[in-house]
């Protein structure tokens, strides 16, 4: 058999035992919940309730404008305060709206079961946009858009992403355990969707039960399972098909130019849901970990801020060093405890004033680790001196646009360099000028 | 043997010579004496506040026309009267320009919500949000500082940056360097300014900074009409409506959160 395996990566310590063992938690709505209008890739929603507007479980919020875009729902029942600029976990202030919580109403229709089976394609894509559905990884894609891939570019492989890469996340692996069936299920409606010859579910080998649940339940429907070596950054969609199809998406490209499909886990899950019990993407698991009382992963409703979240995995246990949006290798760090958790965020990871290290940066050494790491194959340490140069462009020529920012090469660095953050700061500038 | 290397090196070097005036006569450029004219009386400090890439796009593109006779924001009235007699066309008067810092969050005025231990310029901390509780507020590690040509800033000891205002040219290399659009030119006479730039609710504002505005709109009702309007919640002032600089004085003795910053005005009591 041959090794499922991708150019470079690290094999940082997983810290998964944490919150590993605790089960999918529901967690009650807080005081007030601020649902950001952006929490997308694509253009923000544009909001269609207004002040004092009643509101309940699942009531539509916002309507998406243009094609990459979703709609927003309100996760709990009450009364709409306003739309006002409040913290988003990217760092800025975005609009959001913000809703006072009275009683637990549902929106009528919401998980009552209903019959798919029937459905046209189209049908089914345009439920999954009015669900809100993003990529619930990290990137926040919108799903209904990866379902619709340009008619010359035909998918045949629909990889179920379940390898869960990162250091402290379980929501995945806790999805993968208790609810195998209805990733089964999801899965199968992006089959009826994409009708692909090969559908594979990709798991990293340190989760072997995971592996085993899901390989019992695939029995007969045609599904592989496929165990892949852990290793940093495998959940990433480039690594994740490269080392299941050997394929390699060019440059610049997206997963169908090469025939492929990635969808989390957790993704699939909402699908099935939207289809079955009409219920839009307000709420996900997250995991909660790091130095807090009772690490574990949680039911968390769209727009609930990250203290009232902390506040139910038994707050903080000593004095609170960094706050951290995903996890520590690609994880936003935050400025306050205020940030609403949005559809993107896979985990909130807390670290203790001692745990977190405060290194002297040093010159570059040309050891040239990060060039061995890249998973991208580019050169980190070529790109980091562009940068400071202000040189843009050549940086931009050496590929600083396909930097995945999975942070290996800040890992290794043995001067501490903060390379992602700069590669961050670049992109941005080029962006920039681009506009121009 | 010497005379032979003379020979040669004298008959190379007069094959070369004729070569050279041959060709210059024959591909001679011909170009408008006037850009080097105008070359001579521009400061040649390549800033760009002009909107040119540097001095000498800026005298071709006055010669044709693309740029204002008044354009180049260092010279000021002195260069642009040169530049008017060389073309020989009137020039309108210059407003000289002045950098201003539109922020008063310093150390102790606003929260900081977080420490931060990263790449020590604005564009870096600027991706994660910054450190202070406002957003919008100026980041302090000296991005515009470091952008100005001419020396005219240094970073204060309370975290904001100070604008020397004798140095300063009115460039804006500074406005261009800062992320958050903190920096502004505005008039050299203007009497005042303001120095806040977040549009959000008084509350929300006052959260987090003590010297920032919250729109109260009390300014724009105590002054001249038109002499500064609300646009959301942030108060403008429209500089070319002020008649008398004193009109603009209750707006600053009576700002419940002093943020306007008092430049050319005497006897106010804040």
């Amino acid at each position: 058999m041959k090794l499922l395996k991708f150019k470079g990566g690290v094999h940082p310590h997983d810290h998964k035992e944490l919150s590993k063992s605790s089960q999918i938690m529901p967690v009650p709505a807080p005081e007030f919940v601020y649902v950001p209008l952006s929490q997308h890739t694509g253009a923000p929603s544009k909001p269609i309730v207004e002040k004092k507007a009643q509101v309940k479980k699942g009531t539509r919020l916002s309507e998406p404008v243009g094609f990459v875009s979703v709609p927003v729902h309100s996760p709990v029942s009450g009364t709409v305060m306003g739309i006002v600029p409040y913290y988003h976990p990217l760092g800025k202030k975005m609009d959001a709206i913000k809703i006072k919580v009275e009683g637990d109403e549902i929106e009528d229709g919401i998980g009552e079961e209903r019959d798919y089976s029937n459905m046209k394609k189209e049908e089914m894509i345009e439920a999954i946009k009015m669900a809100g559905i993003v990529g619930l990884g990290g990137a926040a894609f919108p799903t209904h858009v990866k379902l619709s891939p340009p008619p010359d570019k035909p998918i045949d492989t629909v990889i179920i992403n379940g390898a869960e890469c990162e250091p402290y996340l379980t929501s995945d692996y806790r999805l993968m355990l208790e609810r195998p069936d209805d990733i089964i299920k999801g899965t199968e409606i992006i089959r009826r969707i994409l009708n692909p010859k090969r559908v594979v579910i990709g798991i990293e080998d340190n989760k072997p039960d995971a592996i085993q649940i899901l390989r019992e339940k695939v029995d007969g429907t045609g599904i592989e399972v496929v165990s892949l070596p852990a290793r940093y950054p495998q959940g990433s969609e480039k690594q994740l098909i490269y080392a299941i199809t050997g394929r390699k998406v060019p440059a610049g490209g997206l997963p169908f130019d090469v025939g492929c499909y990635v969808q989390n886990v957790g993704t699939a899950i909402a699908i099935y849901e939207a289809l079955r019990f009409g219920k839009p993407l307000y709420e996900r698991v997250v995991t909660i970990t790091g130095g807090v009382n009772k690490p574990g992963n949680f039911l968390v409703p769209i727009g609930t801020p990250a203290s009232h979240v902390i506040e139910q995995a038994g707050g903080v246990k000593g004095e609170v060093g960094k706050i951290i949006f995903g996890g520590p290798m690609m994880g936003l760090a935050q400025i306050t405890d205020a940030v609403p958790v949005i559809k993107g965020t896979s985990g909130i990871l807390i670290q203790l004033k001692n745990e977190v290290h405060i290194e002297d940066v040093y010159p570059c050494i040309r050891c040239s680790s990060c060039v061995d790491v890249c998973p991208m194959g580019l050169m980190p340490n070529m790109m980091e001196m562009l940068i400071n140069a202000g040189k843009y462009e050549m940086a931009e020529k050496m590929g600083l646009m396909f930097c995945i920012e999975c942070g290996c090469c800040s890992y290794v660095c043995p001067s501490k360099r903060p390379l992602v953050h700069t590669f961050k700061m670049g992109k941005r500038e080029v962006l920039k000028r681009r506009k121009k | 043997m010497i005379l032979i290397s003379i020979l040669v090196l004298g008959g190379l070097g007069l094959v070369f010579g004729l070569f050279l005036t041959f060709s210059a006569k024959k591909f001679h450029v011909e170009r408008d004496p006037r850009i080097e004219k105008i070359l001579e009386v521009l400061p040649m400090a390549n800033c760009g506040g002009c909107g040119a890439p540097g001095c000498e796009p800026f005298a071709e593109g006055v010669v044709a026309g693309k740029y204002p006779v008044n354009g180049c924001v260092v010279g000021g009235q002195e260069v642009a009267d040169k530049i008017a007699a060389i073309l020989g066309v009137e020039a309108a008067a210059v407003v000289p320009k002045v950098a201003v810092v539109q922020c008063l969050g310093d150390r102790e005025t606003a929260k900081r919500f977080a420490e931060y231990t990263g790449i020590k310029t604005c564009k870096a901390l600027d991706l994660i949000g910054g450190d202070k509780g406002c957003v919008y507020g100026c980041l302090g590690l000296g991005d515009c500082v470091e952008a100005c040509l001419f020396d005219a800033m240094y970073m204060g000891e309370n975290g904001l940056p100070v604008v020397i205002e004798d140095k300063c040219t009115g460039c804006g290399e500074c406005v261009r360097a800062c992320p958050r659009g903190i920096m502004a030119l505005v008039p050299k006479d203007a009497p005042i300014y303001l120095g806040c730039v977040s549009p959000e609710r008084g509350k929300d504002v006052s959260d987090v900074c003590s010297r920032g505005c919250i729109g109260c709109s009390l300014c724009a009702r105590v002054v001249p009409e038109g002499n500064i309007t609300m646009e959301g919640y942030l108060p403008v002032i429209h500089y070319e409506n002020v008649k008398n600089p004193e009109d603009l004085k209750p707006a600053v003795e009576r700002c419940p959160t002093k943020t306007f910053v008092v430049r050319n005005l005497e006897n106010v009591n804040v």
